[in-house]
């Protein structure tokens, strides 16, 4: 759980020209790359192609090597591909044997599109989340007027995720070290009180984090310090996406 | 000028019927420095959150001047800064910078004077490097001295500690104590820690069962064993009070 959490947050160069673009930018950029490519069949490929070669751009100027890449899309891809290697087992249709096995032509299709669609829209994600911080982001979606409440949701879940994780670990280490190690069903009652213990925790904490945030005059909104400022960088970012995903994507349909 | 703190005959039964307080009487002038001391249970926390109106009791109670229950609440939280026992509680933004910028922005400061002010409640608590981190990348003592600053940074006349040493080692108890020494502003620390209390403040409350049953001068106070025994608390083994640097009422604070 804590090594998932480890492997978040901003890597790379962040003096690079990508990290010090506008997180509007990055947001919108990124994802009109994932729109792109979830949105080409595999008769226009090439524009898989340029996807990739625009994400492979964007990690080389901010210096977001392959092992960072790897190390992160490790967590999200294995989910999506699972699922989809066995499709060529069991799509009907014209079939082509490999050694013993014999595959759906149509499956291998799809099993091409979902990779190529699941690698682009995970490398996205990815990438923007190693040139932005998670509060930049959630500042940027405020300003492209993703409702409050669930930008608000989300910097408590990122501020409390790690208190709770720590929590969660101490109460781990407090049952291992009473020789806690479940066998049987029977035995699994334990950690059942235990996230009982941590939801009431939790609960009790939002109170009080609730108290604090009243203290402090708290009235309803969230008010930001920091301002955003959509420069001429920001502009060429996007202008430079869209002028060679979106033709490239009309003329090979 | 009008005092701090002026309650009389404050009273508050929680709606599960336990008595928080039972009609205390307390006044702190300006410049004071009290430690509000007393066994767990005693009403602490309750009389704590009286003073900036996030609990109401029946009594009079006057904080910087404002009677509270009237008038505008947010001036009333803007002249009382109230520091939270867990950090985790206080520090709830993305950003420590961020955190210290909520009090005032939702003040109305300007942004501008928001930023200025960040910068100077960072450096009162010697944080002045942490404003660009989040709060879980922070040991504790830190993120406590963090959470004073969000308060400083609204500029209150009253700053209001609940248990400001409380689990610290003592490298960061002692650059805590170094920090609020340097904080001139009327203080109520509650605290079970006698000798921080003694360091920190000239005069000590005792609470207990909802009641001040003890008011004087915090050496008078901590040397009385029987007082001391008769509310469960207790200086440390060892400890002699006659050897660290007390605060007195002969060290004024220049408001």
């Amino acid at each position: 759980m804590s090594g998932a959490l480890h492997r978040t947050g901003v890597a790379g160069d962040p003096a690079s020209p990508i990290h010090r673009l506008d997180p509007r930018a990055k947001v919108l950029g990124l994802a009109g790359i994932t729109v792109v490519g979830v949105s080409t069949p595999l008769a226009a490929w090439p524009a898989f192609v340029a996807c990739g070669l625009a994400l492979s751009a964007i990690a080389a100027l901010a210096r977001v090597g392959p092992g960072v890449i790897w190390s992160r899309v490790r967590v999200i891809l294995p989910l999506v591909l699972f699922v989809a290697v066995f499709v060529p087992f069991v799509r009907g249709g014209p079939t082509v044997d490999v050694g013993p096995l014999s595959l759906s032509e149509q499956g291998l299709e799809t099993f091409a599109l979902v990779t190529a669609k699941a690698t682009i829209g995970a490398l996205s994600a990815v990438l923007l989340g190693a040139t932005t911080s998670f509060p930049d982001i959630l500042h940027g979606l405020e300003r492209l007027r993703v409702p409050r409440l669930l930008t608000v949701i989300a910097g408590f879940m990122y501020r409390y995720v790690f208190v709770i994780a720590d929590e969660a670990r101490r109460m781990r280490a407090a049952l291992a070290a009473r020789a806690y190690r479940p066998r049987h069903l029977g035995q699994v009652g334990a950690l059942g009180r235990m996230v009982t213990a941590l939801f009431l925790r939790s609960y009790e904490r939002g109170e009080r984090v609730y108290l604090a945030m009243l203290a402090r005059g708290y009235a309803g909104a969230m008010p930001r310090l920091a301002v955003l400022a959509f420069r001429r960088a920001d502009t060429a970012f996007l202008a430079t996406l869209a002028l060679t995903l979106i033709p490239l994507r009309v003329v090979v349909a | 000028m009008s005092c701090a703190v002026d309650a009389h005959d404050l009273r508050f039964r929680y709606p599960n019927g336990v008595v928080g307080l039972d009609g205390v009487d307390l006044h702190v002038t300006h410049g004071e420095r009290v430690a509000v001391l007393g066994p767990n249970g005693a009403g602490k926390t309750t009389l704590m959150l009286h003073l900036n109106g996030l609990l109401a009791g029946d009594g009079e109670l006057e904080v910087a001047g404002m009677r509270v229950g009237e008038g505008d609440v947010r001036d009333l939280r803007a002249a009382v800064g109230i520091v939270f026992q867990d950090p985790d509680d206080q520090l709830f933004m993305p950003t420590v910078g961020e955190d210290v910028a909520f009090g005032p922005l939702n003040l109305g400061v300007p942004r501008e004077e928001v930023r200025e002010r960040v910068v100077a409640a960072l450096a009162t608590v010697r944080m002045e490097h942490v404003a660009e981190r989040a709060p879980h990348q922070l040991s504790l003592g830190q993120r406590r001295r963090v959470a004073i600053a969000t308060v400083m940074a609204m500029r209150p006349r009253l700053l209001v500690l609940d248990e400001p040493s409380a689990n610290l080692d003592p490298r960061a108890r002692r650059e805590l104590l170094e920090v609020l020494d340097t904080i001139n502003r009327t203080m109520l620390v509650v605290t079970h820690d006698l000798p921080f209390a003694a360091q920190l403040c000239e005069r000590a409350v005792i609470l207990a069962g909802g009641r001040i049953v003890a008011d004087g001068p915090c050496t008078e106070i901590l040397r009385d064993d029987a007082l001391l025994a008769g509310n469960d608390l207790e200086l440390p083994a060892g400890f002699d009070l006659a050897r660290v640097r007390l605060r007195t009422a002969a060290d004024p604070l220049t408001l």
